[in-house]
């Protein structure tokens, strides 16, 4: 399914990073991604479980969570963070601030792969 | 128990200064007045995520070492680099950042902090077209209309409508706190109602499921007292408080703005929508705009990340500049960290420019898009990092950090965050504003001093006293090289 990510700030996002980016806390706010309810039924994807979300830049899976206070067809939205900077388009456009809302994405269901846990994703990307 | 009152939140940008701590053995036990974020950073600053002592990276592995050889090793890699990156600065006091102004022309870097991924294109709008802005008393006592554009200050800043917008009680302006629960208990009543009709239990027409609008002009636009309007492109938490929620499409508050300036100027729009807002909802906000006496509108990264970046806010800054010329208003940026302001500050009175300044000529120079650290991050023309007082790690793009653990980095942090886990020497270090005083600055540039309430854990420094030991050794070592260039020489 194609989507427009967009990345930003969320309570839980704000908790967690103040416990320590290595915190269930942090985890439990940043691995995941809010999606619009019609369109997680048209994916077939219930709330709660495993979605892969692909951009040009990379893929990563993440918990698919219903988002609660209105319909957000064809958006998605992941709280900021390595999970979320996995995938987040990096053009700065001459400017030096990168398009961390709006990068055109595809979502498809995952319900079978594992989030993978902060040590993990930084051992994949950065190798260390 | 020792209670300290008026503490200073170091988090967010709104330096909430009526913080009570209550300390115990000097270990923080109680927060009172503070938002969830708060409470989470005064109890998870000694958790077990803290640094305790210098580390290295040796055969792969991150292994406790002396502060004297972390410091050493840190200015051996700065001293010797060529092209190196100071980023960060943020969550850290102005003291720090001014020896981090020092350290970098020093070693002929780039010194950039975390504007660059947050407010850096407001600071563009603001160099191209000015800022009329206040000081956020003088919003809380007189503002009658309160807009936030592509913010959630309910996430990212809990206590804002709180303490300086619709929530609080002015001088001549009154809190919306009752008609805000009222509403929220109408709007519980209407969701029993609702739900008895859809099984039967009420006879009635069923109600149709709500649309993204919040439905058409209501009538509390032309309500008495404090109006509160929220544009986002999704509802978020901040958009159910409010008087008026408009709905843009990602992407489109470049049109959207302009629409309302046009309106404004009494122009007609010969169009039925607007980056998917409907004329006649846009008509009702700028005769909000127009009719206030103190209007104010606070803006964050859904203009300054989203198509357009710094144009946003530069046709919103215009946007108030027209509006200026029928009543009063204000524009701010809500900055994040909380000394992010402060690191802006700081660095445009010690060097002239207020992020990505670039020290490797000699003097500074400042060309966004250039001299900015993500992008010379994405070029890989670095070829040493050294970040304090942020996460980088965890919080640019994917393809710059590769290119930052390419080369040696140095992190300067109280917890262990992401960057941290990729670096080569870190520093623990004294939390600013919990265990070392401070100066930071809010979000509409009023320094407000920071208070320590704990001793820091024995051994641990603050971002300053570590800042001035590698600076002092830079020195040290780059006065050795020079001797030695000199006998070599002759």
């Amino acid at each position: 399914m194609h989507v427009t990510l967009l990345s930003g700030r969320t309570i839980e996002q704000g908790v967690g990073k103040e416990y320590g980016k290595a915190s269930h806390e942090y985890y439990n706010a940043c691995s995941m991604c809010y999606m619009d309810a019609d369109d997680m039924k048209k994916l077939g994807v219930k709330n709660n479980t495993n979605i892969k979300v692909t951009t040009p830049i990379g893929s990563v899976i993440l918990k698919a969570v219903k988002y609660p206070r209105s319909a957000t067809p064809g958006l998605i939205y992941i709280p900021y963070g390595p999970w979320a900077n996995a995938i987040c388009s990096d053009a700065t456009t001459s400017i030096g601030m990168p398009s961390f809302k709006g990068t055109p994405a595809e979502v498809e269901a995952a319900p079978d792969q594992k989030v993978l846990s902060i040590e993990e994703l930084l051992m994949s990307e950065f190798g260390r | 128990m020792p209670v300290f009152n008026s503490v200073t939140c170091p988090i967010c940008g709104c330096l909430c200064d009526d913080i009570e701590v209550t300390v115990e053995n000097n270990e923080v036990v109680k927060i009172k007045n503070g938002c969830a974020v708060c409470e989470a950073k005064f109890i998870g600053y000694k958790g077990e995520h803290r640094i305790h002592t210098p580390l290295m990276r040796k055969d792969g592995k991150l292994v406790p070492v002396s502060m004297d050889e972390a410091v050493h090793a840190a200015a051996e890699v700065l001293a010797n680099a060529n092209y190196p990156i100071l980023y960060g600065w943020s969550s850290t006091s102005s003291e720090a950042q001014r020896v981090g102004v020092e350290l970098t022309e020093e070693v002929g870097g780039i010194m950039d902090n975390t504007a660059v991924v947050c407010h850096g294109p407001s600071i563009l709008g603001v160099q191209e077209v000015g800022i009329p802005t206040a000081t956020l008393g003088q919003i809380r006592h007189r503002a009658d209309l309160v807009i936030y554009w592509g913010c959630d200050p309910w996430s990212a800043h809990p206590r804002h409508l709180e303490r300086y917008t619709s929530f609080t009680e002015g001088r001549f302006e009154k809190s919306e706190w009752t008609s805000y629960m009222q509403k929220l208990k109408a709007g519980a009543g209407k969701k029993k109602l609702d739900s008895a009709l859809r099984s039967g239990l009420a006879k009635g027409p069923v109600p149709k499921p709500q649309a993204c609008y919040v439905g058409g002009v209501p009538p509390s636009l032309s309500k008495g007292g404090r109006k509160l309007i929220v544009v986002d492109v999704r509802k978020t938490m901040t958009a159910e408080m409010a008087d008026f929620f408009l709905q843009v499409e990602p992407n489109k508050d470049y049109e959207v703005m302009q629409a309302i300036r046009a309106l404004v100027k009494d122009q007609e729009l010969d169009v039925d929508s607007v980056g998917g807002v409907p004329v006649e909802y846009l008509e009702a906000v700028a005769d909000a705009l127009v009719n206030c006496e103190f209007g104010v509108i606070f803006f964050g990264m859904g203009l300054t990340q989203s198509a357009g970046k710094f144009r946003n806010i530069e046709v919103a800054i215009q946007l108030v500049r027209d509006l200026n010329a029928r009543t009063k208003f204000m524009i701010m940026p809500m900055r994040g960290h909380f000394n992010v302001t402060g690191a802006d500050v700081v660095q445009a009175w010690q060097s002239g420019y207020p992020y990505g300044v670039d020290f490797s000529r000699g003097y500074p120079t400042y060309n966004p898009g250039e001299t900015t650290c993500t992008d010379v991050l994405l070029r890989d023309e670095l070829d040493a990092s050294l970040v304090i007082a942020a996460d980088p790690g965890a919080n640019f793009p994917k393809r710059a950090v590769q290119n930052m653990v390419k080369h040696p980095l140095i992190v300067i942090d109280p917890h262990m965050n992401a960057t941290a886990m990729l670096g080569d020497i870190v520093f623990p270090v004294a939390f600013v504003g919990i265990e070392v005083d401070g100066t930071a600055y809010r979000m509409d540039h009023v320094p407000i001093p920071l208070h320590k309430v704990v001793e820091p854990p024995e051994g641990v420094l603050s971002d300053e006293e570590i800042l001035k030991k590698i600076l002092e050794e830079v020195r040290i070592i780059k006065a050795q090289k020079a001797e030695q260039e000199k006998k070599e020489a002759a």
